[in-house]
């Protein structure tokens, strides 16, 4: 397929691979924020092309994965209720929230429906107009427009039976708190394409020069992540704290402006609590004061839960590029993908998953 | 979630107020939102999340990409870089 054959060409990516090796003199730690690409690197085996000196570090971008605890907690609560029919993306069905998920909701009955897409979650409603419909709007800045506009849809087709449940975070404020880490190791990052595709990278000069940190716009090909990676070097190399694009053929420097336009309609920056990272202030979005009909945490009760995450998963370091997958002393037994004690072993996105998968 | 997959736009119509278009991935079409792309056209390549068109791919910056990588191969060609032997899976990356 055009876009997506000539950059699985696995001679330029082995031969792009060596001019990293040509160009790097010393270790280096690198760090691809989106858990895309954490899959896409251990899936095609680029981690085992980079020469030696070159560490990948895997970082937050997994949207199942950061999802706290808390609101998985929220999730099963509403989802449990009679009138309710619950809404979700695949992923999120299978993330452990404190001792059961929601696949184990609908085990008993419970109204539990996979979409593809936030509009599915509209239809839906307005074909059950007696039920309650709450769509859990999880997600980078990648699903936000389309969450955001599935609130819109619904205001406009005049539905009061529809609602999300929000938790919505940002790459940035992430990058911030890695980077502003006393234990932090990484050098260099790979910016989320898609991400970018969304927000644009002019967010990012002043985190490169407050920090010193070259971060490059990265696809999601192998030779995308190859060439991502060469330039990261080259810029390491060259001591210069830049910032470079190499996903041009999708992404601009200001990104998106319709789908900016419409988050800023919808949603809010707030602070968010990052599952297994802790909150970090103005991290997220949550919905807008006046869009607080459609907040299904204000139309269903369900404060004062308390959650409880497994004392053996160490996930929350693995997403900070401190640790990883096999550091954690479950990784592969206690914790598998068919019984996951963290989401980072769950959606296809989390290192401990793909660790798993390709037998890292 | 993140995945989002390049495809090419085959029609364009409006439905409920909003802009929308089926769109090929390789043999498998799908309804998809292009209400951000609104300078959309058919034949136009397109990278999709979760229903929504996010941006129109440009076949002009893909391939001078390419023409960078491969230039930067025939570089390396020429310092005989590539006669060392292979490491990693090359192969896995196909
Ligand atoms: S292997 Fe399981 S328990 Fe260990 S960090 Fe990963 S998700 Fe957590």
């Amino acid at each position: 397929m055009k876009f997506v054959n000539e950059y699985r060409d696995a001679e330029l990516v082995r031969k792009t691979t060596h001019e990293i090796r040509r160009v790097v003199t010393r270790p280096w730690v690198i760090m691809e924020i989106c858990g895309g690409q954490t899959h896409a690197i251990v899936r095609h085996g680029i981690d085992q092309l980079l020469p030696p000196e070159i560490e990948l570090v895997h970082g937050p971008g997994c949207p199942v994965c950061v999802t706290p605890l808390e609101l998985i907690d929220k999730a099963l609560a509403i989802a449990s209720q009679p009138n309710v029919i619950f809404t979700s993306y695949g992923d999120m069905l299978r993330v452990p929230g404190s001792g059961r998920d929601l696949f184990s909701i609908r085990a008993v009955g419970g109204d539990v429906r996979v979409v593809y897409s936030p509009l599915d979650a509209v239809k839906i409603a307005q074909e059950n107009p007696t039920k309650e419909v709450v769509f859990f709007a999880i997600g980078f800045e990648t699903t936000a427009p389309a969450n955001a506009m599935s609130v819109l849809q619904a205001q406009r087709l005049g539905l009061t039976n529809y609602s999300v449940l929000v938790s919505h975070v940002c790459v940035p404020p992430a990058m911030h708190a890695i980077l502003g880490s006393p234990h932090n190791r990484v050098q260099g990052f790979l910016a989320a394409g898609h991400v970018c595709a969304v927000m644009g990278y002019w967010e990012y000069p002043p985190i490169a020069e407050k920090y010193q940190t070259p971060i490059v716009v990265t696809g999601f090909e192998p030779l995308d992540i190859a060439n991502g990676i060469l330039e990261t070097v080259k810029l390491l190399e060259a001591g210069k704290a830049e910032v470079g694009n190499a996903y041009a053929r999708a992404v601009t420097l200001e990104g998106n402006n319709p789908a900016q336009k419409v988050i800023e309609q919808v949603f809010v920056t707030c602070d968010r609590k990052w599952r297994g990272i802790g909150m970090i202030p103005m991290s997220g979005w949550c919905l807008r004061p006046e869009l607080a009909a459609f907040n299904a945490e204000n139309k269903f009760n369900v404060e004062g839960i308390q959650s409880e995450e497994s004392p053996l998963c160490i996930a929350g370091e693995i997403l900070q590029g401190l640790k990883k997958p096999h550091d954690c002393p479950a990784f592969g037994n206690q914790c598998k993908p068919e019984h996951p004690l963290g989401a980072t072993m769950v959606s296809a996105e989390g290192a401990c998953a793909a660790y798993y998968k390709y037998g890292r | 979630m993140c995945l989002g997959v390049p495809g090419r736009i085959t029609e364009i119509y409006e439905k409920s107020g909003m802009m929308m278009g089926k769109v090929d991935f390789g043999g498998v079409t799908r309804e998809t939102c292009l209400d951000f792309v609104p300078e959309a056209q058919i034949g136009d390549y397109t990278v999709i999340h979760v229903g929504f068109a996010i941006s129109l791919l440009s076949e002009e910056e893909a391939q001078k990409t390419l023409e960078m990588l491969r230039e930067i191969d025939a570089i390396g060609e020429e310092l005989g870089l590539y006669d060392e032997p292979q490491v990693g899976h090359g192969e896995q990356a196909a």
